[in-house]
C-alpha cells in the first residue's frame, strides 16, 4: 500500500506545468495530490500520517523517463533481465522505460508485450513499457500485429536495431499505425549504404581499415521517411526519428518541424560525448550504432538541443556481455551499457557547458518522451501518478560499473567524474531507490 | 652510414603498423635488415640471435607466402617456430581470438607473428598477452612487412626513397599493403599517388598524405617506381567495376603501357598476380620488374622484425 508522502523544502522542476521554484509535493494514494509552496504536515484535509521526505537542496522532478533501452529479455538474459534492466532505472532515477523489442524472439504480439509487462510489474522497480516491431521478425517485409500490441499496451512501433528498408512497407506502416494512434520509430540507416559497416566512414574507419557507415545512411532513410510523413500528414501519423547522430538529420529535422510535420527525435549521451576518434584504438565499448560521428556532428546535435529540435533525451542502453566486447572490432556487438550513469553525463555535456539549463534538461527527460510515445506521464500535475525522481545537483562521484545494478559492463564512462546524482526515485508514492547514504 | 642510426635504440616490443612509427624506426629496420641480408648468403644460413625463443604463427587467413617467409626468417635465427593455422575467428561458437592466445601463451612463446580477418587484430592481441605482437596483417588496416619489404627494395635499387614518385595503383579501398607503403614511403620522402576508379578509393582518401588519380596512362609517364595492387574478389560486397575486361583496359600495366614508363622504372606486386588482370606476364617477368627481389628482401626484413621487437621485450623484462 503506498504511504501518504510529503516533499518538502525540494527545489520542484516540473517544465510542464512551468514550475521551477523551492515548493513541497503531496503524494497520496500514489498519485499527485498537490505541489504548493508550503503544506503543513498534520492537519488540512489530509490528516493521515505522512511520510516526510526533507528535500532541502535538492531538486525535485517528476520521474525520468527513457524511451529507448534494451533489457534483453527474452533470449539474452545473460546480458541483462527485465529484474536487473529495471534495478539499473530506478537508481539512474528513471521511473518510465521503454524497452525495445529486437529481443530473441522479438516482441511481435500481444503475448510478447504481456509478457514485458508482466515480467515489469514483477521486478516492482521501474514503470517498463515497450514499443513492438513493425514487422513480422522485424523482417522488414510484413507487417506485424500492432492493432493487438496495442491494445495489449505497446506504446509504438519500431524494428530497433535496424532500420526499416522497404519503402512501401514503411508507408503501410505509418497510416496502419496511425488507426491505434501509435508513432512509428525508426532506427534511420540505409542498409545498402551502410552495408557491413562498423564505425563511421571518413578518415578514421580508412587507417584503421574498418567498413564505413556513411552518414548518407542516415541521411537517406529520415529523409525518405519525412516525404512518406509529408505524404500522409492527415490524421494520427506519428514518425519519430531515434538515436540521430548527424548535421544532416538536424537539418533534416529542423526542416520538418519547420513545417509542423507529426516528427520527433531523441539523441544519446554518446552521440554528444564522443567522436569516431575514439574507436582508434579498436576499443569496441565505442561500437555503437548508429556509429560515433565528427566533431561537426556533435556540435549540430548540440545545437539542435539548445534550439529545441529534440524531443528526448535517451541512453539507448545496450547491455552486452564482456566475452562479446572483447572480440575483434569487426565482429564484437554494437552497444553501450549507460543507463546507470545517464543524469551525470547529461549534466556534464548538457548543463555543464552551459548547452541547457536544468528545467530545459528535465524536460527533456520527462514530458519531452512522454510527449513522443503518448503517455500520461512526465509532470507533476493533481493527479497524474507519483512518479518523482529527487537529485541532487551538486553531489560529485566517480562512475563505477562494478556497482552497476546492470549485469553488463560495456561502459566507456568507468571511473568517469560526473555531476548530479539522483537520490531518490520514487514509483507510483513507492520510494524503489535510495542513494546508499 | 647515418649517425643517428647508430645511435638508435628500438624500444617497441610489437609491430602493429606502420602509421605510430617514425622515419628513424623504419630507417632501422632497414638497416637491421640489410645486416641480416647476409646470412642468406652465408653456406651456414643461420645466426643465433633468437636461439630458444619461440614464435608461433597464428594465421587465420591462408597465406602460404607470408606464413613461409615469417618461418624461414625466425629459424634462420635459430627460433623454434610453430604454426597454427584456423580458417575463420570464431564470432559466437569455438574459440575467441583471446581464448587461444591465452592458451598459446601458457605454453611460453615469445612473439605471435598474426594473419587476421579483422582490422587490430594484432592491436587487441598486443593489449591482452605479454608476448611480443608481430602484424602479419590484419583486415584491410596494415600489412607492415610488406610495406617495409617494399621500402626495403626501393631502397635497395635507388638507395633512397627521396623524391620518388611512387604509384600505387588498383583495389586501394580493400588493401593493407596500400596502406602500410603509404605510411612507410611518406614518412622516408617519397611522394606517393593512389591511382584507380573511385570505387575502390577509401572513405575520404583526401586527408591522406597522398594525391589520387582515375588515370593510369597520365600517372605511368611520370613515376619512379609502379605498385601494383592485387584486385581482392574476396573482399568486395558488390563489383566496384563492371569487369575484368573493363578494368584490365584502364588499370592493367600492359606492355603498351610500359612503353610511357621512364625506362628504368621499377615494377612492384606483393603478390600473388592475377596475371593478365592487374599486368601481363611480359611484364611481370621483365626487365624492371622487382617482384622476385621484394620475396627475397621480405626474409631479411622479417627477420630484423623479429630480432629488434625480440631486443625490445628482453630490455622491458629486465
Amino acid at each position: 500500500m503506498p504511504e501518504t508522502l510529503l516533499i518538502t523544502n525540494g527545489h520542484v522542476i516540473d517544465p510542464a506545468n512551468h514550475i521551477d521554484k523551492k515548493c513541497d509535493v503531496l503524494i497520496i494514494d500514489g498519485k499527485v495530490e498537490e505541489v504548493a509552496d508550503h503544506i503543513p504536515n498534520k492537519g488540512g484535509k489530509n490528516s493521515a500520517e505522512k511520510k516526510v521526505i526533507d528535500a532541502s537542496g535538492k531538486l525535485v522532478t517528476p520521474g525520468l523517463i527513457d524511451i529507448h533501452v534494451h533489457f534483453r529479455e527474452p533470449g539474452d538474459e545473460e546480458e541483462e533481465t527485465i529484474t536487473s534492466g529495471s534495478a539499473a532505472a530506478v537508481a539512474a532515477g528513471f521511473t518510465s522505460v521503454v524497452c525495445m523489442p529486437n529481443t530473441k524472439p522479438p516482441v511481435e504480439d500481444e503475448t510478447d508485450v504481456e509478457y514485458i509487462h508482466r515480467k515489469g510489474r514483477q521486478a516492482r522497480k521501474t514503470h517498463v513499457y515497450t514499443m513492438g516491431s513493425i514487422t513480422k521478425g522485424q523482417e522488414g517485409i510484413e507487417l506485424a500485429e500492432m492493432g493487438f500490441m496495442a491494445e495489449a499496451g505497446a506504446v509504438g512501433f519500431t524494428d530497433d536495431g535496424r532500420g526499416l528498408q522497404n519503402t512501401s512497407v514503411m508507408l503501410k506502416a505509418l497510416k496502419y499505425a496511425s488507426m491505434f494512434n501509435k508513432v512509428i520509430a525508426q532506427h534511420c540507416q540505409d542498409d545498402t549504404i551502410a552495408g557491413e559497416g562498423v564505425m563511421n566512414a571518413g578518415y578514421f574507419s580508412t587507417i584503421l581499415g574498418l567498413p564505413g557507415i556513411d552518414s548518407l545512411a542516415e541521411q537517406a532513410i529520415l529523409w525518405r521517411d519525412i516525404q512518406l510523413v509529408k505524404k500522409l500528414r492527415n490524421g494520427n501519423v506519428r514518425y519519430h526519428a531515434q538515436h540521430i547522430s548527424t548535421v544532416s538529420s538536424v537539418e533534416l529535422i529542423r526542416q520538418a518541424k519547420k513545417e509542423s510535420l507529426p516528427v520527433t527525435c531523441e539523441v544519446t549521451p554518446h552521440h554528444l560525448l564522443f567522436t569516431e576518434e575514439m574507436c582508434a584504438e579498436y576499443d569496441t565499448n565505442y561500437k555503437v550504432n548508429p556509429p560515433l560521428r565528427t566533431a561537426a556532428d556533435v556540435a549540430a546535435l548540440k545545437e539542435a538541443i539548445a534550439e529545441g529540435l529534440v524531443d528526448a533525451l535517451v541512453t539507448d542502453h545496450a547491455p552486452h556481455l564482456q566475452s562479446e566486447k572483447e572480440l575483434e572490432f569487426l565482429s564484437a556487438p554494437f552497444g553501450i551499457a549507460s543507463l546507470e550513469c545517464a543524469l551525470g553525463l547529461y549534466v556534464k555535456v548538457l548543463i555543464e557547458p552551459g548547452i541547457l539549463d536544468w528545467p530545459g534538461l528535465i524536460k527533456l527527460l520527462t514530458i519531452g518522451p512522454a510527449g513522443v510515445i503518448g503517455i500520461d506521464k512526465g509532470s507533476l500535475s493533481k493527479g497524474k501518478q507519483g512518479d518523482v525522481t529527487i537529485i541532487d545537483p551538486k553531489a560529485e562521484y566517480k562512475i563505477d560499473v562494478n556497482t552497476f545494478h546492470s549485469k553488463s559492463r560495456n561502459c566507456p564512462y568507468n571511473n568517469w567524474k560526473v555531476t548530479g546524482r539522483v537520490e531518490k526515485t520514487i514509483v507510483g508514492g513507492e520510494i524503489r531507490f535510495e542513494a546508499p547514504a | 652510414m647515418r649517425k643517428k642510426t647508430e645511435q638508435f635504440v628500438w624500444t617497441r616490443k610489437h609491430l602493429l603498423g606502420l602509421r605510430q612509427l617514425t622515419a628513424d624506426e623504419l630507417t632501422h629496420i632497414l638497416d637491421t635488415a640489410a645486416g641480416f641480408e647476409q646470412i642468406g648468403k652465408q653456406t651456414v644460413k643461420k645466426a643465433p640471435a633468437l636461439r630458444g625463443k619461440l614464435v608461433v604463427n597464428l594465421f587465420f587467413e591462408d597465406s602460404t607466402r607470408t606464413r613461409n617467409s615469417f618461418t624461414l626468417a625466425a629459424s634462420r635465427l635459430s627460433a623454434d617456430v610453430i604454426n597454427f593455422t584456423k580458417k575463420e575467428s570464431s564470432v559466437s561458437k569455438g574459440e575467441t581470438l583471446l581464448d587461444t592466445a591465452r592458451n598459446l601463451e601458457a605454453m611460453g612463446i615469445d612473439i605471435v607473428v598474426i594473419r587476421h580477418s579483422a582490422a587490430g587484430a594484432a592491436t587487441l592481441l598486443s593489449r591482452n598477452i605479454t608476448a611480443c605482437v608481430v602484424n602479419a596483417g590484419d583486415g584491410y588496416c596494415e600489412h607492415p612487412t610488406q610495406g617495409l619489404l617494399d621500402v626495403y627494395t626501393i631502397r635497395k635499387l635507388r638507395g633512397s626513397l627521396k623524391g620518388l614518385k611512387i604509384a600505387i595503383v588498383g583495389d586501394i579501398a580493400h588493401s593493407r599493403v596500400a596502406r602500410s607503403d603509404m605510411w612507410a614511403m611518406t614518412k622516408l620522402g617519397a611522394e606517393v599517388i593512389f591511382v584507380g576508379p573511385p570505387t575502390l578509393m577509401p572513405a575520404d582518401v583526401g586527408r591522406l598524405p597522398v594525391s589520387v588519380s582515375t588515370s593510369l596512362d597520365e600517372i605511368i609517364e611520370k613515376v619512379d617506381v609502379i605498385n601494383m595492387l592485387r584486385i581482392q574478389f574476396e573482399r568486395q560486397s558488390s563489383n566496384p567495376f563492371p569487369s575484368v575486361r573493363e578494368y584490365s583496359h584502364y588499370f592493367g600495366l600492359t606492355v603498351d603501357r610500359m612503353k610511357k614508363a621512364k625506362p628504368n622504372i621499377i615494377v612492384m606486386h606483393p603478390g600473388p598476380i592475377n596475371r593478365g588482370l592487374e599486368m601481363e606476364s611480359e611484364v611481370a617477368d621483365g626487365a624492371n620488374s622487382a617482384i622476385l627481389q621484394q620475396v627475397s628482401n621480405g626474409v631479411a626484413v622479417r627477420m630484423a622484425v623479429l630480432f629488434l621487437v625480440s631486443q625490445a621485450a628482453a630490455q622491458t623484462n629486465v
